[in-house]
């Protein structure tokens, strides 16, 4: 009984955000307390959930730490299946708190300039969360929409004519993929008779050669339409726009979003092209590698040529992808577990860095001059007080330090997490898997991803240099604690994975080899029973 | 049957292509929808193409070749909502953008020539 309760708990960081999200539409903006209360309930909630998968699955409540939630209890092939495994939780550990700090940060100013924003970032929440959570493929198209069409609405958020355009090339861009995204889907169902990532998993090594063919090009389709929203050079032309033109908030929500592409692909590939796939093994993983690498070099020399802070932090997001499809495609558990911390620790740094932004830009132009063009194109009559809520002591110490600390993690300098996560990538790479070849492109990669910390250190140290030191400082700008705390939570998890850096690894370790070893999951998946009828028990 | 869907998607698709990469937003709109017509069609076909045979099976002991498959079908209509909503989404932010910017051009300016 006991058992059959906890396994809802998979469905509620779908339902939650949901339910939350369509509350919040109905509730009037006058009531801003109210609204921010109700999100601040759902995103601590959704942190609160995950913490409890956490415990499940590490404690072994499932078998092997794989929970399948069957909705319609249909068992597994058919019906919706909803599968958490330690990588799925660490995935909505990460939106949460990401979540909470986007939140958090917009509670002072962002949530006020546009209509149902604190609605739509729960869609978004919740689009993410079903994301990592499916585990049949026609339901990742329907969450990928689910956090695409919300994320359409949250770039337009705080309406100017830069951000209109830029979303509505972001929005072709992704109406383009899910086209493409629906090809692929279609070639894969012709080929395997299933939908069930799990299935066709175990179909793959069977298939006869021509299903193969069919199988391996509607995969690709498929791997165009994930790497497109990952960032791929040359796929990733969309990306600098977009996140610079799109609010704080908004750009440190979208960096996870561009994460979901990397978490798709890296749970496919492994599941269906692993070790045990006979002919299809390791399909695709020379494209990766790659691409990967091309990224990288495309991310440092894009870095080195902006001098806005936003894109160089959409700049440090497109070499973060990079390192992260590259690292993946050497398809060992050593290389995805480092994988994993460093997504961990780069997504959290990143995201710091967009709400950072704002807060040193004010340095140079006061706040209200920022907002006054999106309050006029609002109608906004009210301007918020600048005196109003706690300010913090000391702004420039706080923007300093906090620029730092963004600045190192991004970049990998000791001590902070990235140093250790790219450390770690560095560690499996030259661990001594595989054949020549690829330890030769292992050195190539590891040459790459120090040239783009080089890179990164000289870029933001120029942008250091002439904000903080160069620029004609009058009157240090007025920071809100509530504006503050956000970016400091995001960093002060960032230092608690440098400190806890052992135990975060092992698990990733188990993550990655779990990963790695798809015969469990397939297995779970498929022979989860379905909850016997009621009428039927004696 | 088989050759005039093939060729009528590969048309479709083709056509949709060319009017995305066009600098007009309305070209634009319509190229997603022709694209969105073609993947419908394609996923549908997918499904093996049949005629005039219904999708569901009740019992056990028939032979599956006879009946349509279901699924794609299922499958194409979510497609169909998800592509219809997105694409007004699109058509919103696309007048947005002409009465913002005064140009239908999809850069939000005219490109010198």
């Amino acid at each position: 009984m006991m058992a059959s309760l906890s396994s809802h708990l998979i469905v509620l960081p779908i339902l939650l955000p949901m339910v939350c999200g369509a509350l919040l539409i109905f509730l009037s903006d006058r009531n801003f307390p109210l609204k921010l209360g109700v999100s601040f309930f759902s995103a601590g909630g959704l942190f609160a959930i995950a913490l409890s998968l956490l415990y499940l699955t590490e404690n072994n409540h499932w078998p092997g730490g794989v929970g399948v939630y069957l909705a319609a209890n249909w068992m597994a092939p058919f019906g919706i299946t909803l599968v958490v495994d330690r990588l799925a939780v660490v995935m909505l550990l990460l939106t949460a708190l990401l979540g909470l700090g986007a939140l958090w940060y917009s509670s002072v100013r962002w949530g006020r300039v546009g209509v149902h924003y604190f609605a739509l970032c729960q869609f978004l929440l919740m689009g993410l969360n079903g994301a990592f959570l499916t585990g049949d493929l026609f339901n990742l198209f329907v969450f990928f929409e689910v956090t695409l069409a919300a994320s359409y609405g949250l770039v337009l958020h705080g309406y100017n004519p830069n951000r209109i355009r830029a979303g509505m090339q972001y929005i072709v861009v992704n109406l383009l993929c899910s086209s493409l995204f629906l090809v692929g889907v279609a070639l894969i169902y012709a080929a395997s008779g299933t939908l069930n990532m799990a299935d066709i998993a175990a179909r793959t090594p069977d298939l006869s050669p021509a299903d193969r063919q069919l199988m391996q090009t509607g995969t690709a389709i498929l791997a165009v339409a994930f790497l497109a929203k990952s960032a791929i050079w040359p796929l990733s032309f969309w990306l600098p726009t977009t996140y610079s033109a799109a609010s704080p908030p908004v750009a440190a929500m979208l960096v996870l979003v561009t994460k979901v592409g990397i978490y798709a692909v890296l749970r496919l590939w492994t599941l269906t092209f692993s070790e045990g796939a006979g002919e299809s093994a390791h399909f695709g993983a020379q494209l990766l590698l790659w691409g990967g690498a091309v990224t990288v070099a495309f991310g440092l020399v894009g870095m080195f040529a902006s001098q806005e802070p936003g894109r160089m932090a959409s700049y440090s997001a497109i070499v973060s992808s990079g390192t992260l499809l590259a690292t993946i495609s050497f398809g060992h558990a050593a290389a995805t577990s480092a994988a994993l911390f460093y997504l961990l620790s780069s997504t959290l740094a990143v995201a710091a860095f967009m709400l950072l932004i704002e807060l040193i830009e004010r340095i140079r132009n006061p706040a209200a001059a920022m907002l006054a063009l999106t309050m006029e194109a609002f109608a906004i009559e009210d301007e918020p007080q600048e005196s109003a809520g706690v300010a913090i002591p000391a702004p420039m110490v706080f923007l300093g330090l906090g620029f730092v600390g963004c600045a190192m993690i991004i970049v990998g300098l000791p001590p902070l997490s990235g140093f250790i996560a790219k450390f770690n990538i560095f560690h499996a790479l030259l661990a001594g898997h595989g054949d020549e070849a690829l330890r030769a492109s292992g050195w190539l990669l590891i040459g790459l991803i120090l040239l783009s910390g080089l890179a990164g250190i000289i870029a933001l140290m120029r942008f250091g240099v002439r904000t903080f030191w160069a620029a004609p400082i009058a009157k240090a700008p007025r920071l809100q604690a509530m504006e503050a705390a956000p970016i400091f939570m995001l960093l002060l998890v960032c230092v608690l994975f440098t400190v806890q850096a052992g135990p975060l690894k092992r698990y990733l370790d188990r993550t990655a080899a779990s990963l790695h070893d798809p015969q469990h999951y397939i297995e779970q998946v498929l022979t989860r029973p379905a909850v016997p009828n009621p009428g039927d028990l004696p | 049957m088989e050759a005039v869907l093939a060729i009528s998607i590969g048309i479709l698709f083709g056509s949709g292509v060319w009017l995305v990469l066009r600098p007009r937003t309305f070209q634009v709109i319509t190229g997603l929808l022709m694209l969105s017509y073609a993947v419908n069609m394609f996923i549908f076909v997918m499904g093996r193409a049949k005629i005039n045979q219904a999708p569901i099976t009740l019992t056990e002991d028939i032979d599956p070749a006879l009946y349509a498959d279901p699924l794609p079908q299922a499958l194409v209509l979510t497609a169909i909502v998800i592509g219809f909503a997105s694409t007004a989404l699109y058509l919103v932010v696309l007048l947005a953008s002409r009465g913002l910017t005064g140009t239908d051009h999809v850069d939000g300016k005219e490109s010198t020539e």
